[in-house]
C-alpha cells in the first residue's frame, strides 16, 4: 500500500524539481538559485539526519563538516586555479568527483576523530561538546591565514561536472538536485538495512541491544562518520553554488539552522530535511523582502512549530511517524 | 615576565572566571532543576545590561540601573518560562535547543526594533573609578576587584540559599526526584518559574556589570553563552560547585593562553608569525581543554547525581 | 567666497544636466542592517540615500537588502539584484570579507561595483578591475598614516589588532610606515570582549604609545576598559576605531585619543557643510565616516549618470573615473587602480557641547594613494 507519506515525499521531489524549470521559462533565474539553495541545504540536513533522526544523535557541530567541505571544494579549485602544487605536488583539481571524495575522506577522517571522542558521551554533553570541537575548526580557519582566514576564499569559475556546463545555473541545480536524490536513498538505504534497524534499535534502548551482545560504540560512529560525509558534500556543492567559501559556513549558528531544518521538516523522516530546507528558504527570502525584522519573524514561525505542530511539516501533513 | 604581571593575568582570569559563573550557575541550575537547555540565557544577559544602561542614563545613578537589570532580567526569564518554557520541560533536548534558538532570534530582533542599531552607553559608577595599587608596583582596576567580590558573594549566597532554605530544599528535591515532589504537595510549576526567574536574575547582573566595560549591544549575549556552556558542561551539569569551578578554570586558562602561549610559540618560529598563531591556539584552547576533559571524564569534573 | 560661489555654480550645473539626462539608473545598495554591525550599514544606507535626496535626481532607485554581515547571504542578495531586479550598480558593502564574496562576481556578470567602505589589499592590485571603484580608501591608508604620525611623538610602540586579515592588514600597513621600535605585537581574537589580558601587557611593555585596531563592538570594549586600568601610555588608531557611531558608547574614555582619517567633520569646505547639516536635519544624529564614503559614492554616480548612458558600462566607468564631484572631504580623485589619491588627516577625540566628536590636529599625507596601485595593470 502507498503510505501518504510517501505521496507527500514524491510531491515535494517533483516540485522541488519543477519550480526551477518554471521559473527559467517564465524568466525568474534567481528562483532557481533558490531551489539549488535548497536542495544543497536539503543534502546538508540529509547528511545530519542520519546521526540526530536515526541514531538520535543531536550535533550541535555539523557546520565544521558542511565547511569543510566547502574548504575542500575551495582550496582544491584555487589550486588548480592558481597553478600553484599542494602538499606531494598534487596541483589541486576543477572536477567536481574528484573534490567530493576528497571531501568525503576528511570530513570522514574528521568525523571519525571527534566521533571516538565525543561518543563517550551522550546527551546534553554530546551536544555541547560537538559545539566545542566545531567553534575549535572555527576559530582555527579564522585565523589561518594560507586560505584567507576571516575573509575567506574565492572560487573564481564553478568546478566542472563530467559531461555538462556548470555555469548555467538550471545544470548546476541538476547537479544538486541529483547529489540530493542520491543522498535521499542512501539514507532510505541505511534507514532500512540492518544496520540502521541496529542504529535506531540502540537509539531507543541502549541497554537492551548491549545485552544482546551489540556494542553500540562502534554502531554510532559509523553512523556519525557517514553522517559527516554526507554533510561535507553538501558542503562542496554549497561553495560552488556562492563561489566562495568563508569560515561563517562554520559557525554555530550553521550548526543550528541545520538542526532547524531537520525539526521545521520533521525529525527522522526521510524527507524532512527537504520539506524542512522548502520552508525556511521560502520564509527567509520572502520575509527579508519585506521586512528588515525578518529574523524576529522566522523566530515566532520556529517556535510556533515547536510548540504547536510538532512532528514538523512532514508531521502536519502525513500524520504521526510509523515509529518513534 | 615579572611577578606583578603573573598576578594581574591572574586576576584577569578570576575576574572573567566570576562572571562566567554568574552564567553559568543559573544555567546548571535550571538544567539541574528542571532538565532544560536554555540558548536563550544569553538574551537574559542582554536584556540586563541594556535595562540598567537604560534606567542609568535616564536616572543618572548606576546602581538603580543594576536593580533594574535585576528585575528586568527576571521579570523577563518568568514570562519565558510561562509562556514558553513551560511546554518545554517534557521534551527531548532536540525541541528545546529549537525553541531555544528561536527565543534568540526574537530577543535580538527585538531589541534592535526597540532601542536600534548602535550601541548604548554605560559607564562605570563614580565611587568604582580608577585603579588601586597592587604588590609588586602595578595597578589594578577597581571596577573589576568589585566584580570578583560580587561574583564570590553571590556563590557564597546560592551556596546558603540551597543549603539552609526552604527553597533550596524545594530545589535539592526538584534535582534528585520530579515526580516525588509534585506528589508531596510542593507547587511544582511556581517553583520552577521561581527557580528560572533566579537564574535569569543572575544573567542579568552580569550582563548589567560586564555592561559598563563593554559595548551594550545586541548579540553580546552569544559570545559569552557559548563559554558558559563549555563551563557548565566541565564542571558538570547541574553542579553549583563544578560551575564555580569549571569557571575559575575556564577563566584562567582562557586568560593565562592568551597571554603566555604568543611567547611560547615565539621560541620556536619569528615573532612576527608567533602572534597570529599563537592567537589562533589560544583562541582555541578552551575548547580543546573541554574536549580533553569530557574525553576523560565523560560527565564533566563533578558530576551531579542523575 | 569666490570658492563658495564656484561651488554653488557647480552644483547647479550637476543638478541640471543630470535632469536632461533622463537615463534611469537602478543601484542594488547590499549592507548591514541586523546584527552587530547594523550600526554602519545604517549610516551607510543613510550617507548613501542623503546624496540622492538633495541632488533630486529623480532617475536613480535604489533596491536596499539586508547582508546581516553573512557573506552567503551577501552572495545570493548580489545574485538575484543582479538576476531578478536588474541592477546597474552594487555597492554598499561594510565588510571586507563580505565584498571579497561578492565583487569577482558581480564584476564577472558586467556589473559597476563601488565600494562605500571595505577596500582588501587583495583587490587594488593584480587583481584590480575595470569595474570596481572605491570611493573610500583602501585598507591600508589609514593604518599608514598612523605609522607615519607615530614617527614623530613616540619611541616604542605595542600595536594590537584582531586576528584576521583585515587585522594583519592593518599592523602590516602601520609598520610600512613607522620606522621606530616595537614593543609588542599582539593578535586578539575576532569578536573578543575582554581586553583585561592585553592591557595588562600593554602596561609591561614599556611602550610610550599604543597603537590599536579594534573597529565596531571591540573597540568600545577596549577603551572602556584601557580607561579603568591605570595605564597612561596614549592610543592611537585608524579613524574608524573612533567614528561617530562608536564614541557615544565609548563616552569620555576616548578623549583626547588620536586617530587617522581621510574626513573630519569640521573640514572647512562648502561640500562638507552640505553634508553635515544634511546629514543633522535629515537624521538628528551627526554623520560618521561610513555616512559621508556612501555619501560620496552615491555622488559619483550622480555625477557620472550626467555624462554618460548606464547602457554603455565602459563608458560610464569611464564617467566615474573622472570623478567630477565635490567631495566633503576636499580633494578627491582616483588612481590608476580606481581607487582614492586623497589627504589624509590626524583627528582628536574632544567634546563639542556634551557630545563627543573628532577634531582635525594635523596632515599627515597629501594626495596619498596606495602600495598596491603600481601592481594594477587593468
Amino acid at each position: 500500500m502507498i503510505s501518504r507519506e510517501f505521496l507527500i515525499n514524491g510531491v515535494l521531489a517533483l516540485l522541488l524539481l519543477a519550480v526551477p524549470f518554471i521559473a527559467s521559462a517564465v524568466g525568474q533565474p534567481f528562483t532557481i538559485t533558490l531551489a539549488t539553495r535548497i536542495a544543497i541545504l536539503a543534502l546538508a540536513a540529509t547528511g545530519l539526519n542520519i546521526a540526530l533522526g536515526l541514531g538520535g544523535l543531536v550535533s550541535f557541530g555539523h557546520a565544521a563538516f558542511f565547511g569543510v567541505g566547502g574548504y575542500v571544494a575551495g582550496i582544491l579549485s584555487s589550486h588548480a586555479f592558481s597553478g600553484d602544487p599542494m602538499i606531494f605536488g598534487f596541483e589541486g583539481s576543477k572536477q567536481m568527483l574528484l573534490i567530493w571524495l576528497t571531501a568525503a575522506i576528511v570530513a570522514g577522517l574528521l568525523g571519525l576523530l571527534i566521533g571516538v571522542i565525543s561518543l563517550r558521551t551522550s546527551g546534553v554533553y554530546f551536544i555541547m561538546i560537538t559545539l566545542a570541537f566545531a567553534q575549535m575548526v572555527y576559530y582555527f580557519a579564522i585565523s589561518w591565514p594560507a586560505y584567507g582566514g576571516e575573509d575567506g576564499l574565492s572560487i573564481v569559475v564553478r568546478n566542472q561536472f563530467p559531461g555538462v556546463n556548470t555555469m548555467r545555473p538550471l545544470t548546476f541545480f541538476g547537479v544538486a538536485y541529483g547529489a540530493l536524490i542520491v543522498g535521499l536513498g542512501l539514507f532510505a538505504m541505511i534507514r532500512d538495512s540492518r544496520f540502521g534497524a541496529a542504529l535506531q534499535a540502540v537509539r531507543q534502548n541502549e541497554v537492551r541491544v548491549a545485552s544482546v551482545g551489540i556494542s553500540p560504540l562502534p554502531i554510532r560512529l559509523t553512523a556519525f562518520v557517514l553522517s559527516a560525509m554526507m554533510t561535507a558534500l553538501a558542503g562542496c556543492l554549497y561553495a560552488d553554488l556562492n563561489r566562495f567559501v568563508s569560515p561563517s559556513m562554520l559557525s554555530w549558528h550553521m550548526s543550528g539552522e541545520l538542526i532547524v531544518l531537520i525539526i521545521l521538516g520533521g525529525t527522522g523522516r526521510l524527507f524532512g530535511p527537504v520539506a524542512g530546507a522548502m520552508l525556511y528558504v521560502v520564509i527567509e527570502s520572502a520575509l527579508g523582502g519585506i521586512t528588515e525584522r525578518w529574523q524576529f519573524f522566522l523566530g515566532l514561525i520556529l517556535l510556533a512549530t515547536v510548540l504547536f505542530a510538532r512532528g514538523g511539516v512532514i508531521g502536519l501533513l502525513a500524520g504521526k511517524a510509523r515509529h518513534g | 615576565m615579572t611577578f606583578s604581571l603573573v598576578l594581574e593575568q591572574l586576576l584577569n582570569g578570576v575576574q572573567l572566571g566570576v562572571m562566567l559563573f554568574l552564567m553559568a550557575a543559573g544555567l546548571t541550575l535550571i538544567f539541574g532543576v528542571m532538565g532544560l537547555i536554555n540558548l536563550a540565557h544569553g538574551s537574559l544577559y542582554m536584556v540586563g545590561a541594556f535595562a540598567c544602561a537604560v534606567v542609568a542614563a535616564a536616572t543618572g545613578s548606576f546602581w538603580l540601573g543594576l536593580a533594574a537589570s535585576l528585575a528586568f532580567a527576571a521579570a523577563a526569564g518568568a514570562l519565558m518560562e510561562v509562556v514558553v518554557i513551560r511546554r518545554l520541560y517534557g521534551r527531548d533536548h532536540l525541541d528545546q535547543v529549537l525553541a531555544t534558538f528561536a527565543l534568540i532570534l526574537i530577543f535580538s530582533e527585538g531589541t534592535r526594533w526597540v532601542f536600534g542599531s548602535f550601541p548604548l552607553y554605560l559607564d562605570i559608577p563614580q565611587l568604582l573609578q580608577g585603579a588601586v595599587p597592587l604588590p609588586g608596583g602595578t595597578a589594578y582596576p577597581l571596577y573589576r576587584l568589585a566584580i570578583i567580590v560580587t561574583g564570590g558573594l553571590v556563590a557564597i549566597g546560592l551556596t546558603l540559599l540551597i543549603s539552609r532554605t526552604r527553597l533550596g530544599m524545594r530545589i535539592r528535591a526538584g534535582e534528585s526526584d520530579r515526580e516525588m515532589i509534585a506528589a508531596l504537595g510542593v507547587d511544582i510549576r511556581t517553583l520552577y518559574t521561581l527557580v528560572f526567574a533566579l537564574g535569569s536574575a543572575l544573567a542579568g547582573l552580569a550582563g548589567a556589570m560586564v555592561g559598563a566595560l563593554q559595548s551594550v549591544q545586541v548579540g553580546m549575549g552569544e559570545p559569552i553563552l557559548i563559554l558558559a556552556f563549555v563551563v557548565i558542561v566541565i564542571g558538570g551539569i547541574g553542579s553549583i560547585k563544578g560551575a564555580l569551578i569549571g569557571a575559575l578554570l575556564v577563566g584562567v586558562v582562557d586568560t593565562m593562553g592568551r597571554f603566555l602561549l604568543p611567547q611560547i610559540v615565539g621560541l620556536f618560529m619569528s615573532s612576527a608569525q608567533a602572534g597570529p598563531v599563537g592567537g589562533a591556539i589560544a583562541s582555541m584552547l578552551i575548547y580543546l581543554l573541554m574536549a580533553a576533559i569530557l574525553a576523560i571524564k565523560p560527565r564533566g569534573l563533578f558530576p551531579a547525581q542523575a | 567666497m569666490k570658492a563658495i560661489l564656484k561651488a554653488a555654480t557647480m552644483a547647479l550645473a550637476l543638478g541640471s544636466s543630470t535632469l536632461a539626462m533622463a537615463e534611469p539608473i537602478k543601484v542594488g545598495l547590499i549592507t548591514t542592517l541586523s546584527g552587530g554591525g547594523a550600526g554602519l550599514g545604517v549610516d551607510t544606507r543613510d550617507g548613501f540615500m542623503l546624496a540622492i535626496k538633495q541632488s533630486g535626481n529623480k532617475d536613480i532607485t535604489v533596491v536596499t537588502e539586508d547582508d546581516a554581515q553573512k557573506p552567503e547571504l551577501a552572495v545570493q542578495i548580489a545574485d538575484k539584484m543582479i538576476q531578478s531586479d536588474n541592477v546597474d550598480i552594487l555597492t554598499g558593502i561594510v565588510w571586507s570579507n563580505l565584498l571579497m564574496a561578492v565583487v569577482p562576481g558581480a564584476v564577472a556578470q558586467g556589473k559597476l561595483y563601488i565600494s562605500t567602505n571595505a577596500a582588501p589589499a587583495a583587490l587594488a592590485g593584480e587583481k584590480c578591475d575595470p569595474l570596481y571603484f572605491n570611493a573610500a580608501y583602501q585598507n591600508d591608508n589609514l593604518h599608514e598614516a598612523m605609522g607615519e604620525y607615530a614617527n614623530k611623538v613616540y619611541k616604542k610602540m605595542f600595536i594590537m589588532a584582531p586576528n584576521y586579515p583585515a587585522g594583519k592588514d592593518s599592523l602590516t600597513g602601520f609598520k610600512r610606515y613607522y620606522k621606530g621600535e616595537l614593543a609588542k605585537e599582539v593578535y586578539t581574537q575576532v569578536g573578543q570582549t575582554d581586553y583585561a589580558a592585553e592591557i595588562a601587557q600593554i602596561r609591561a611593555s614599556g611602550a610610550d604609545g599604543v597603537f590599536v585596531f579594534l573597529p565596531g563592538g571591540m573597540g568600545i570594549s577596549f577603551m572602556k576598559q584601557y580607561a579603568q586600568s591605570g595605564v597612561k601610555i596614549p592610543v592611537i588608531g585608524p579613524g574608524f576605531s573612533f567614528s561617530q557611531d562608536v564614541l557615544p558608547a565609548i563616552g569620555d574614555a576616548a578623549l583626547g585619543v588620536k586617530a587617522s582619517g581621510q574626513w573630519s567633520k569640521d573640514l572647512d569646505n562648502e561640500a562638507n557643510k552640505k553634508f553635515v547639516a544634511g546629514f543633522q536635519k535629515e537624521y538628528n544624529r551627526l554623520p560618521s565616516l561610513y555616512a559621508l564614503q556612501a555619501y560620496d559614492a552615491a555622488q559619483l554616480i550622480l555625477s557620472a549618470s550626467s555624462k554618460a548612458s548606464i547602457k554603455d558600462v565602459k563608458a560610464f566607468a569611464a564617467a566615474l573615473n573622472k570623478a567630477d564631484i565635490q567631495s566633503p572631504r576636499g580633494k578627491f580623485k582616483f588612481n590608476n587602480n580606481r581607487h582614492p589619491i586623497q589627504d589624509i588627516y590626524v583627528t582628536e577625540v574632544v567634546k563639542e557641547n556634551g557630545t563627543l566628536t573628532n577634531k582635525i590636529v594635523e596632515k599627515v599625507f597629501t594626495d596619498h594613494g596606495d602600495a598596491y596601485a603600481k601592481d594594477c595593470k587593468k
